[in-house]
């Protein structure tokens, strides 16, 4: 059994460097991450609207990392300065993305600040961004002859607007609403600084940039 | 700034003396190994002998083939007592692999649907929106999940089952082990699909699953080690084959990385991403990737009845492999917001993967040249050896795509997704359906009825993944370069993929067709029903050792 043994101890040594370098030595380096002063915990309702967000698999076409102007204009196209590990330290799981087939989302709460946009977005991309491939969500709303005392109606362009019935935004929308207009990272961050705050303090210069609105 | 540089150094030294280890431990092996151990996967005399199984009435022509291009060899012949021990071999793993391959067949038909709905969503983004179980997001994740663990998993697990016990010339131990084992797992993605569907999701690429869902395939893989060991105990073999240290490993090592990958409470934020690619990635390279070059070890050679080109470089590519591809996983997130020392390990070791690649390329593709026209009289080999190019092709494509100004285009667009697919199903699944035509002859013991069925599938795949790789690849390119370009707006990328996209749904119609064709053929054989042909399957051998003599 002299080779079997060679091989599964082999395999099992080479995978347990890989989780080594990959898995461990990245938590040691980050557990003790803290979040920049401008970034505040998700609300309960950002929260809910976060799960919306993974539910309706909004991470297979948006990504969450602006990167820095050295690899594309990310920043010149709104989305904000590159982003760092302090960002994610309230992101569990993290939403980081591998695509961009839309744009991305980590400062939307910036580039569109307006509930009722985006809503309306939900309910018909089309309505409000011609050319748009983006699926249209319409099970998150509900039609109504006339809105109820606390509806939340929700107005589209008319070629998109229901024949009758007033659209109401259901609580799916309202939350991931909420969700996305949380997406704000326009504080300043320390750009270089991935271990915990104490061990670099002296040679750190704060990176401070506001995406364009 | 210090502790990059620190990290830095020490995984370089780690790595060096990792190699420098396995450099040492494997320099004995390498010089002892000989031409019998590449020829262990024969019996006595048997080299020179054709078997596909899957070629049907095309048998002679196929021993023909090879006689005429390394000529004949005149002691080739299998001799009544192996044609015993090989049918008393080949039935001990009957149950577990029909089993096996049928529920994979169930989740490609299902897994490839979800994914043609995906696509043509993509173009159509205004079609069946009204049910939140059939959007996008929800069907995109299904299908990877499920083509993933249900089909490409369980037909790797199936064909390492039927391997299995020919590489050890012995019956299959724990048989009972290894049907639990298949049963669960796929019991798992089922529960896996309903969760996804009904949008509880962990929110992680290629861990959707939620937990504890994955708990029963980290189990079910246990539990599939078992007979891999007790049928290891029992082996009749003076040398492991190469097929036998790629499957053994992949079997022990995706239960650990299931497992790491989704407990509960530890991962969080940038760290978690790093997990994430890192199980990502390693899914591939240490799980289908060693499964799907498993088969193409054995297939390639025994279809054509002639050792591997050369049995060193083989061993040398599995060790290479393990340990290159175990860490490429940060190149997903080159331009990332992760510590610099991560990405650029991974750019590293992903540049790497060409030293086992191209021995893998040398080895294959050695052992069939000059003998082409063997292609056409064996399904099997036109599979495999497809499916061993496009490994080599995409392979080294992806090295390409982790160097960082190529990255810096293709990131975030259809070319990787191009990629990937070029990866599992140019590679993976090509050298599956070529496995699954040469075995399911030998579990039922009864032809494939329907040669040009065959046929159908074979051209409906390749001209299907052709379209669909090269559509995504031009598209994903324009869409990379139009983002790049500051003055271009954002909506010029979106736009411009259109066309590719439509290309994209017309290459996975052509699939989807080849696979209903080849889930008809497959359930005649699997039920055996149509007209009865078994002659040439159990006397295939026989008509070679007419032949032969």
């Amino acid at each position: 059994m002299h080779s079997e043994r060679k091989l599964v101890t082999g395999a099992m040594l080479i995978l347990a460097f890989a989780t080594a370098a990959l898995v461990v030595l990245p938590y040691l380096q980050l557990h003790k991450l803290q979040a920049p002063e401008g970034l505040k915990p998700y609300s309960e309702q950002e929260l809910r609207g976060r799960a919306v967000y993974i539910a309706s698999g909004c991470i297979y076409c948006h990504s969450q990392q602006p990167r820095d102007a050295a690899l594309g204009p990310d920043a010149s196209r709104g989305w904000g300065r590159a982003s760092v590990p302090a960002d994610y330290v309230y992101d569990r799981p993290h939403l980081l993305g591998t695509m961009r087939t839309g744009p991305d989302l980590f400062n939307i709460g910036v580039r569109q600040p307006s509930v009722d946009w985006h809503l309306g977005h939900l309910y018909q991309p089309r309505a409000y961004v011609p050319g748009s491939i983006m699926p249209a969500y319409p099970y998150m709303f509900l039609i109504k002859q006339a809105a109820a005392a606390g509806d939340k109606t929700v107005s589209v362009p008319p070629p998109y607007a229901p024949a009758e019935g007033v659209i109401v935004a259901g609580q799916d929308a309202l939350d991931l609403t909420a969700y996305l207009l949380a997406l704000d990272r326009s504080y300043p961050v320390y750009r270089d600084r991935i271990a915990p705050v104490q061990a670099a303090a002296e040679t750190d210069q704060p990176a401070a940039a506001a995406p364009a609105p | 700034m210090d502790f990059t540089i620190a990290l830095l150094g020490a995984s370089f030294l780690l790595s060096l003396v990792a190699l420098l280890v396995f450099i040492a431990s494997l320099s004995k092996g390498l010089l002892r190994t000989s031409k019998r151990d590449a020829e262990v996967i024969f019996g006595d005399d048997e080299v020179g002998l054709a078997e596909d199984p899957a070629a049907g009435a095309g048998a002679g022509r196929l021993q023909a083939s090879i006689e005429s291009a390394s000529g004949a060899m005149p002691h080739a012949a299998m001799s009544e007592e192996l044609l015993l021990e090989r049918r008393e071999i080949d039935r001990s793993s009957v149950r577990v692999v029909w089993l096996a391959l049928t529920l994979a067949m169930f989740w490609l038909v299902f897994g490839s649907f979800a994914g043609l709905t995906s696509a043509l969503k993509m173009h159509w983004p205004d079609w069946l929106t009204q049910w939140a179980a059939l959007g996008f997001g929800r069907l995109r994740p299904l299908h990877l999940n499920v083509i993933n663990y249900g089909w490409a998993s369980l037909a790797g697990v199936g064909i390492a089952f039927w391997m299995l016990p020919r590489l050890l010339r012995t019956p299959l131990r724990g048989e009972y082990f290894a049907i639990a084992g298949v049963l669960l797992w796929s019991f798992g993605v089922f529960c896996g699909a309903v969760a996804l569907l009904a949008g509880y999701s962990a929110g992680l690429e290629w861990l959707e699953f939620p937990f504890p869902i994955p708990l029963l395939l980290v189990i079910a893989g246990g539990l599939m080690a078992v007979p891999l060991l007790k049928t290891l105990a029992a082996r009749k073999v003076h040398h492991l084959y190469v097929s036998v240290w790629y499957m053994g490993a992949a079997l022990f090592w995706f239960p650990v990385l299931y497992l790491v990958a989704n407990v509960p409470g530890v991962h969080f934020g940038v760290q978690q991403a790093a997990m994430n690619w890192w199980f990502g990635h390693n899914v591939l390279g240490l799980w289908f990737t060693p499964l799907g070059l498993a088969a193409a070890y054995y297939f390639i050679p025994k279809v054509l009845g002639r050792p591997i080109y050369s049995y060193n470089l083989s061993l040398l590519g599995f060790w290479t492999l393990a340990f290159f591809y175990s860490q490429v996983g940060g190149h997903h997130l080159i331009g990332g917001p992760l510590p610099s020392w991560l990405i650029t390990l991974s750019i590293v070791q992903s540049v790497m993967m060409a030293v086992p690649v191209i021995t893998v390329a040398i080895n294959q593709h050695m052992t069939v040249v000059g003998r082409f026209d063997a292609l056409r009289h064996s399904p099997t080999l036109r599979f495999v050896v497809l499916g061993a190019m496009l490994y080599t092709l995409t392979s080294l494509q992806g090295s390409m795509e982790a160097l960082r100004s190529i990255n810096a285009v293709t990131h975030f667009t259809h070319y990787t997704v191009a990629h990937a697919h070029l990866g599992m199903y140019g590679f993976f699944t090509m050298i599956m359906f070529g496995a699954i035509y040469f075995v399911m002859p030998r579990v039922t013991e009864y032809e494939w009825p329907y040669p040009r069925l065959i046929t159908a599938h074979f051209w409906l795949s390749s001209i299907g993944i052709g379209i669909y790789f090269v559509s995504l690849t031009i598209g994903g390119w324009l869409q990379g370069k139009a983002m790049l370009d500051a003055e271009r707006p954002f909506m010029d990328s979106v736009l411009l993929t259109i066309p590719y996209l439509y290309g994209r749904s017309i290459g996975g119609t052509l699939m989807t067709l080849g696979h209903l064709i080849f889930a008809v053929h497959f359930s005649i054989v699997a039920l055996r029903l149509g007209p009865k042909r078994v002659g040439a399957v159990q006397l295939a051998e026989r008509e070679a050792l007419a032949n032969a003599q």
